[in-house]
């Protein structure tokens, strides 16, 4: 990676924008901060086996449910300081992926998209049927943070995610330029050469599944005793899985930085359309995705070419012509 | 007798089940996209079995090809102007697309038909066979509207079986199925048997939602659960083939109406998502263990 003074100065003054925000900003910007910090974390986290590794991982919302059910459940059980129990919601996240990584990980393409997918589902009809230990449906209530202050309250969630979305691109970083990194892109170039080539492939995805458990479980538990309470439907929400995903597309899958201005640009978009057409915000959501992935299919970078593409779009577009340069599917 | 009346109720399930899957297993197969939209399809076919038999009184198994030919054009257009843009692309991004689209089509449902449950309550009931009324040994009973639903839905997975075996359009999305590269070389237009395809697939959605609404709450987030079950049914007999789809559906049903009995109706979907886990596995082509060209 190459730093051009263009960019020191621009994460100069991005560090510069997160430290006075506290001082300085509403609650309501904060939130909304907070929000991005969270999303920048899910987003990397994804990015490690989705974009790292090539995997079509929908498991992030299984993560994240299981920090938040994980850590909520010690909170409530227990008196341990807040940092202890986002770290068990961590821990949890992590051994889960570790008990089901062995088994999904030999799977490959669809089917692995598949199995990755229904996770987050068991979890939550699980969390939904073990009624004593998790609330079911009723959901779970988080007992809030001694007695300060709201505005007190905010910027420790600001800080906290803030750590969260720092640990998380920091541990991509650091697999992404570790040996590690260079098995997971052997494996997303071609698994079966890196197998030849003598690379662990299997233990190379687990350690990075776990790497993307950990992080997303961490922000699912400090997201729980942030919002104060989390039901089923909520923590394990399938949208927990896809939207990671189209921040890395918007940003550029396979890269540090991608995800995170993939997250940013997401959250503002989304903000938009919140504030603006609240009955139909998931419509509109899903108008934003399709449109992403069919003009942008390269992220933000790739903005030319989906002009070009929607110029075609009015001329009759096949995409399935033999003379594309489509590389073989294997069908599965 | 429990047990065999267990037994009846499941393959009663089970035939509707096929119905729900076999359409998403063809797509899957065919196009090689994982169609999170096809649960969302189910919905409108039963919202619109509903809305003909209260507004016109139209009852809902006559109605059936009505909204599976609806659909059909729904799916045909949304397969050209999206799916079609994004079919050489790796899954991340073809399953993403779906699933944003079943975002819009769940969130147009909850704003025109509202979140109420709604189910279509037939009038005259349609009752039950009580078999010891002919046989005082047998202890057992037969909803009539299930074995109905399961009757019509066996017919539209027997329709499509015949359409891919006996057909032109069929023997192309064989084709295509085999080896799309192979079926382009042979003159076959990929992109118009893409588009069928897909059709067929939303197609048969919409029969199955018709049929099953006089049998199940209707409400526009319940695509899920419809979805949840043609995976696990796709998974179970193998993809792309509508013998493996009736063997999943019939099995499925069985396992969903024992586990209801042996671990309680809330734990079905665990249940059938446990299997699919370890299906994927163990048995990545399904219990019958090969892959299926019709």
């Amino acid at each position: 990676m190459k730093r051009s003074p263009i960019a020191i100065v621009g994460l100069g003054v991005l560090v510069l924008v997160v430290i006075i925000l506290p001082f300085t900003a509403t609650n309501y910007l904060l939130r909304l901060t907070t929000i991005a910090f969270m999303y920048i974390a899910l987003a990397s986290s994804w990015n490690i086996v989705g974009g790292f590794i090539g995997y079509p991982s929908f498991a992030t919302a299984a993560f994240f449910g299981i920090g938040a059910y994980a850590s909520g459940i010690l909170r409530g059980a227990s008196s341990l300081p807040l940092p202890a129990t986002w770290l068990f919601g961590a821990a949890a996240a992590t051994l889960f992926s570790l008990l089901v990584g062995p088994a999904i990980l030999r799977l490959r393409g669809h089917y692995f998209a598949v199995a990755s997918l229904v996770l987050a589902a068991v979890l939550r009809e699980i969390t939904n049927a073990a009624t004593t230990l998790t609330g079911g449906g009723m959901g779970l209530n988080l007992p809030a943070v001694g007695a300060i202050n709201v505005d007190v309250q905010t910027r420790l969630y600001y800080v906290s995610m803030l750590v969260a979305a720092a640990l998380t691109i920091g541990l991509a970083t650091l697999i992404w330029r570790s040996r590690l990194g260079w098995a997971m892109r052997c494996i997303e170039q071609n698994e079966d050469a890196a197998i030849v080539l003598g690379v662990n492939t299997l233990a190379t995805k687990i350690l990075g599944f776990a790497a993307s458990a950990a992080t997303a479980g961490l922000v699912g538990a400090i997201y729980a005793t942030w919002i104060g309470y989390i039901d089923p439907t909520d923590a394990f929400d399938d949208l927990l899985s896809v939207k990671p995903i189209i921040m890395a597309f918007i940003g550029g899958v396979g890269t540090i930085f991608g995800p995170v201005a993939g997250a940013i640009i997401f959250l503002v978009l989304e903000e938009f359309v919140w504030r603006n057409v609240l009955n139909f915000h998931a419509g509109i959501l899903g108008i934003i995705i399709v449109a992403l992935l069919v003009f942008m299919p390269g992220g933000i970078g790739s903005i030319g070419r989906g002009i070009e593409k929607l110029r075609a779009y009015g001329r009759a577009g096949r995409t399935s012509d033999i003379s594309g340069a489509a590389p073989p599917v294997v069908p599965s | 007798m429990l047990y065999v009346q267990i037994l009846i109720n499941g393959i009663l399930l089970g035939g509707l089940y096929a119905c729900i899957a076999v359409g998403f297993s063809l797509v899957w197969g065919v196009l090689n996209v994982i169609n999170i939209l096809h649960g969302s399809f189910i919905v409108l076919g039963a919202y619109l079995a509903f809305f003909a038999y209260t507004g016109l009184g139209i009852h809902p198994y006559l109605f059936a090809p009505f909204a599976a030919l609806v659909l059909f054009m729904l799916g045909y257009a949304v397969q050209l102007t999206v799916i079609n843009r994004v079919i050489e692309a790796p899954v991340l991004v073809t399953l993403t697309t779906t699933f944003g689209l079943a975002l819009l089509l769940d969130n147009l449902m909850l704003v025109v038909f509202a979140a109420n449950f709604r189910k279509v309550s037939l009038k005259p009931p349609l009752g039950v066979i009580d078999l010891s009324d002919t046989f005082p040994s047998i202890d057992l009973i037969v909803p009539v509207d299930r074995l109905a639903s399961m009757l019509f839905a066996l017919v539209f997975v027997a329709l499509l079986y015949w359409l891919l075996r006996h057909t032109v359009v069929g023997r192309a999305i064989v084709a295509v199925r085999m080896d799309r590269y192979a079926a382009t070389l042979m003159g076959v237009d990929t992109t118009k048997v893409f588009a069928v395809t897909f059709a067929l697939g939303a197609a048969l959605a919409g029969a199955a939602g018709a049929l099953l609404s006089p049998i199940f709450p209707i409400s526009p987030l319940a695509g899920t659960t419809y979805l949840g079950k043609a995976f696990v049914i796709c998974v179970l007999g193998g993809l792309g083939s509508v013998s493996g789809a009736l063997v999943g559906g019939l099995v499925l049903g069985v396992l969903e109406s024992f586990g209801a009995l042996f671990f309680g109706p809330e734990h079905s979907l665990t249940l059938s998502f446990t299997v699919l886990i370890l299906l994927l596995i163990f048995r990545p082509n399904g219990i019958m263990g090969k892959r299926g060209f019709v």
